[in-house]
Order: structure tokens, then sequence, then C-alpha cells
């Protein structure tokens, strides 16, 4: 099956520091690929020069096969590359049902009417209110994006993807800072996602049960580099990895 | 939701009683001064609903509005002043305006709303400041600093019976002369009505609500798959194009068109200040705003007499109270305002209701 999304030698540099460095790699559908590296690694800016929100220096970002690295952020997700964000990235003062109804009506093409009423779409609003209720989150529907916990908001930035529908799911550390009882919700939504073989999913994560429970593969940043790619059980396994992941044991 | 203009009930109290005093007025408030307010009421809520929906709702500032009201001002006088008092005049005078304000708008959109926020307000205060010097040099068709003086179609001649009684005279209604003035006031009520409708239209639409997540988070909504500059394009053209079809209409109502009236920065003050009195971001602030401040700049000297001569004889007050100070207390009374409701009056009114 060929790819429906490939960075090539996906490089950008600031300054001096070179954060992101001549990374290739294809992801297929069906195939849920976790990234891993420590902090810094350059898990979070390798998800923006694909997303868009940084321009590469060099190198190429392919969604089924065009080349997509000089679209808007917009246009990427148009194209299908959708994003969650790692600290938390939503409308405030807007409600979670319009949050989320913003995310529906973008991929819908309604957003340049502007002489209709937007509660005339049922349809946008009952398909909002699917993704809240697979969210867990109809309770608080009509509050404010700023009144949600920080579970709730972390669960929202999820559903916001869901509602987006894209081809490409990246989820940057989900369920970072999120409690033991909300992060399994999570979880259990990008597992469900992963069971619909047209999808590719990219998560950076670094709760190493959940790696193993949810990986069909892991790759390896450090430093900007892809370092190991490949099963879990053999990336795991690797000294190389370990090295990197376990403190600075081979350089101390 | 406090902010987003759904408003609580004594909001939309106060916003309709305003629309019903603007309604009857001609008879609620007989005299030529009453409905001289009342008509620039509710040009001011047009113009000032249709700023907010441009800072308030996309959170884009800009100071070219007056310009853009002046354009379509202009275009109507121009037109009446060099042609006949027709309304084929005044409506090609009126749309060659409006057409040159969306086109300016669309221009300034493209070449600048990339740029940081701070710089399009800087670029939009550069633009209107060369409209203002233009308007005042091409004195032959603009007339200058006196402005152009002009007659609007023959329906709203002071000398127009619209009915006529039993004797042939022009009919009272309530003890009012059915004349055209009263045609004039219902084009400028009617026409400022159906303007304040569609942009409250739109703030409930579903671009609306992208408006209002550019405002909130603007590289959210790009990521979910919004082009956010081409969302503040539209915006910016449209808001332009409203203001300046409440140009038209003013300048329809008035026969004269000058700097003082529609292009200078002292109505971009007040228009701001409407806004911020009004609340920002809710579109009932521009109903409540406009005629709070229509009503002070227009009644607070008269009442300052009456309280100056009602207490004349005690030391300092009827001092304090002369109506050469009231700009002062209209200072005063700002400050008051913006201290008890910062979020404007509908804004905290609003709020208020929906946190009980
Ligand atoms: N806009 C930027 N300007 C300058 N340096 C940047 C920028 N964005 C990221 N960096 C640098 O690039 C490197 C990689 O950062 P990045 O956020 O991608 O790491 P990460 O792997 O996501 O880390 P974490 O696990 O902490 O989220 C860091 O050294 C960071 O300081
Ligand atoms: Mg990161």
């Amino acid at each position: 099956m060929p790819p429906s999304l490939e960075t090539r030698d996906l490089t950008i540099r600031f300054g001096g520091h070179v954060a992101v460095n001549a990374v290739s790699c294809a992801f297929h559908p069906g195939e849920l690929t976790v990234i891993v590296g420590p902090n810094g690694a350059g898990k979070t800016t390798y998800f923006n020069l694909i997303s868009g929100q940084l321009r590469a220096s060099s190198g190429q970002v392919l969604k089924d096969g065009r080349d997509i690295g000089r679209l808007a952020p917009s246009g990427r997700a148009r194209a299908g590359v959708g994003r969650a964000f790692q600290l938390t990235n939503l409308f405030p003062e807007l409600s979670v049902l319009e949050n989320i109804r913003l995310a529906v009506q973008a991929r819908s093409g309604v957003g340049r009417q502007f002489l209709r009423r937007a509660s005339g779409h049922r349809e946008l609003i009952e398909q909002a209110e699917g993704y809240l209720a697979q969210t867990r989150l109809t309770e608080v529907a009509h509050q404010p994006a700023s009144a949600l916990s920080h579970g709730d908001q972390r669960k929202l930035e999820v559903a916001l993807l869901l509602a987006m529908e894209p081809d490409v799911f990246m989820f940057d550390e989900p369920t970072a800072g999120m409690s033991l009882d909300h992060a399994p919700d999570v979880l259990d939504l990008i597992a469900e996602i992963k069971k619909d073989r047209s999808r590719t999913v990219l998560l950076v994560e670094h709760k190493m049960d959940v790696v193993r429970a949810l990986a069909d593969r892991i790759i390896v940043l450090h430093n900007g580099t892809l370092l190991a790619d490949g099963k879990p059980a053999e990336v795991m396994a690797s000294d190389l990895v370990r090295e990197v992941y376990l403190g600075k044991r081979g350089a101390a | 939701m406090a902010r987003l203009g759904i408003g609580g009930w004594s909001v939309r109290l106060i916003v309709l009683g305003i629309g019903v005093a603007l309604l009857f007025a001609p008879f609620l408030f007989p005299g030529v001064r009453a409905i001289e307010v009342a008509a620039r009421i509710c040009v001011f809520i047009v113009l000032v609903a249709s700023y907010d929906l441009l800072i308030g709702y996309t959170g884009i500032v800009s100071f070219a509005h007056t310009m853009f009201f002046g354009l379509g001002a202009y275009g109507v006088g121009i037109a009446l002043a060099q042609h006949d008092a027709s309304w084929s005049a005044l409506i090609l005078g009126g749309a060659a305006g409006v057409l040159a304000a969306l086109v300016l708008a669309v221009l300034i959109a493209l070449l600048s709303l990339r740029v940081k926020a701070i710089f399009f307000a800087m670029v939009t205060l550069a633009v209107a400041s060369v409209a203002l010097v233009l308007a005042s040099q091409l004195s032959n068709l603009t007339g200058g600093e006196d402005g152009v003086t002009y007659s609007a179609p023959d329906l709203f001649s002071p000398a127009t019976a619209l009915f006529h009684d039993a004797t042939g005279r022009t009919a009272r209604f309530f003890g009012v002369r059915m004349d055209g003035k009263i045609a004039a006031y219902y084009f400028i009520f009617g026409g400022s009505l159906v303007l304040y409708l569609i942009l409250l239209r739109v703030t409930v639409s579903p671009l609306g609500t992208v408006l209002k997540a550019i405002r909130e988070n603007e590289a959210r909504a790009e990521a979910l798959g919004y082009r956010v500059v081409a969302y503040r394009t539209f915006v910016f053209g449209f808001t332009a194009v409203m203001a300046a079809l409440a140009g038209v209409l003013y300048a329809t109502w008035l026969q004269y068109t000058g700097p003082d009236t529609t292009l200078s920065f002292e109505i971009m003050v007040d228009i701001l200040l409407m806004v911020v009195i009004g609340g920002m971001g809710t579109m009932w602030g521009a109903v409540i705003g406009a005629a709070a401040l229509v009503m002070a700049q227009y009644y607070l000297r008269d009442l300052m007499q009456a309280a100056s001569d009602a207490l004349a004889g005690l030391p300092l007050l009827p001092d304090l109270l002369n109506p050469d100070r009231w700009l002062l207390w209209l200072g005063i009374v700002f400050i008051l305002l913006v201290y008890f409701f910062p979020a404007g009056i509908a804004g905290t009114l609003a709020g208020r209701e929906t946190r009980k």
C-alpha cells in the first residue's frame, strides 16, 4: 500500500540549531506509529513541519504523493492532515459545542455562508454532539472551553481532531498532565481510530505502557535525527534506544 | 457564553426600547432637533455595529472606518451636487462610493492583513489620513473644508406633501406634518434597520463563528482548515461596504457632506467610544452605545444649563454645571461607565445574567 504521509529529508534550522535533521519516513494507512524521544528531541517540531505551523528549511512533506510542503496550515488540514496540540490550543471563550462545530464546519465547507443561521445546520450540530458524546463532554457542551478542567480541555483537544475527520491523525502527548481516570478514555479513542484501516495515526507518547499497548511501529527521534524505526519489540530491545531513553547512562 | 451577543433579557429590553423610540421618533419627539438626533442615532448604529463586527468579533483594529463611511457619503454628495437631485444620481453616486470603499478595503487587506495587528492598524491610520487630506485638497470636487451642499430627491423635500387632508394641504397625523422630511426619516430608519439586521445575521451565521474563532485563536482556526487571511479580507471588505452604505444614508439625510460630518478622526473616536460603552462583540452594544453617546452630545449641554439654572444662588454648583464644561462631564460619565461596565453596557449586563 502506498504511504498516505511521507517526509523526505525534512530539515529545519533555528539559527545554528538543527531541530529536525533530514528525517525521511513514510506512514501507511492502518498503521499507528508512536514517536518517542527525550525532551527537546524535535518531536513537536517534526509535527509542526508536517502540519504547516513551521516551514521546512529543506525537504518535502508528501500527502498521498502530493507535495504539501508549501501550503499554509489550512491547506494541509484540507488535504487531510489533522493535528492535536501538546499545549492545549482551543477557542477559550467559545462554548465546547461551538469549538467542535467549528471543526465539523471546516470540513463541510459551509464556513463561507454569512447570511444563513448556523443553528439552521442541524446536521453539523448533530455531528458535533456525536463527537462530544464520544469524548464524554456532553455535560459541559455549553460551557466556555476556558471553564473546563485541564483533563476535559485535553479531551476537547482530542475531540477537535476527531471532528476534523482527517486521513492522518497526529496526537502530541494527548494524555500529558491528565489524571489516571481520564487518560484511558483518550487512549480508547485512539485505539478506536486505529480500527479504521484507512487511517494513519502518529502519536507522540512518553508512557511506555501506552506505547506497548497501541504501537504498530515505533520511531525514535534524538537531537532531531531519526535514530531507530521498527516493530515495538525490536526498537525497545535495542541498546541504542535504551541508552537515549534511560538517562545518559552511556554518556556518564 | 458571556460575550456571544446572545444577551440577557435586560439588554434585549433596552435595545427594543431604543428601537421603538426610533420607530416612532417623529411622533414621540416632535421638533427639528429631535429628528436630527434620531436620524444620527440610526446611522451610527449601523456604523458602530459594522465596526463591532470588525473589532469585537474578529479582533481586527482599524482606524479607516470613517474613511469608508466618508466614501459612501461623498459618492452621494458629489453626484447630487454635480447633477440634478434625482434618484438615479443618488443611486449611481452611492454605488460608486460603496464600490470605491470595497476596492480600497480589499487592497488594504491583501497588502497588509498578513502583517502584525499593530502594523495593520497603522496602515489604516495612514490611509485614512491621506483620504482626509485628499478630501480637503480636491476642493473643486469635494468642496474642500466646506464640503458640498445639495438637494436630495424631491420625495425628501420639506415642501413635498406625502398625504393631503380634505382641504388639499399637507395632512397631519398626531399633529405631525406628513412632509418629505418624514419620508426622509423613514428612509434612513428603514435603511439602517435592514443593514443592522444583516449585520446581526452575520454574527449568528457559520461565518460569524469563524470570525469569533479567529479572534480567540487565529492559529487554531488556521489549523482546522480555515484560511484566516481570506476570512479577514472578507470581513474587512464587508464592513467597509456597510460603513459606506451608512454614509450613503447619512449624506441623503443631511443634504450636506463635509469632512466634519463623515471623514474626520473625531468621528472615528466617537465610533470607538460607542463600541466600548455599548460592549464589544455584542452587536446589541452598538444600539446602546450609539444612542447613549449621540444623546449625550446633543442634550448634555441643555441638561447642564437646566441644572445650573435650577441651582442658581447656591455656591460653586451652578458654576460646575456651566454648560461650557460639558466635555468635562462627558469625560467623567465615560470613566464611570467604563468603571461600572467594564465589558460595556450590553456585555456587562448580559454577563451578569448568564452568571446567575
Ligand atoms: N520556534 C522555535 N525557535 C527556536 N527553537 C525552537 C523552536 N521550536 C523548537 N525549537 C527547539 O527545537 C528543539 C526541539 O523542540 P521540540 O519542541 O520539537 O521537542 P520535543 O521533542 O517535542 O520535546 P518535548 O518532549 O519536551 O515536547 C528544542 O531544542 C527547541 O528549543
Ligand atoms: Mg513536544
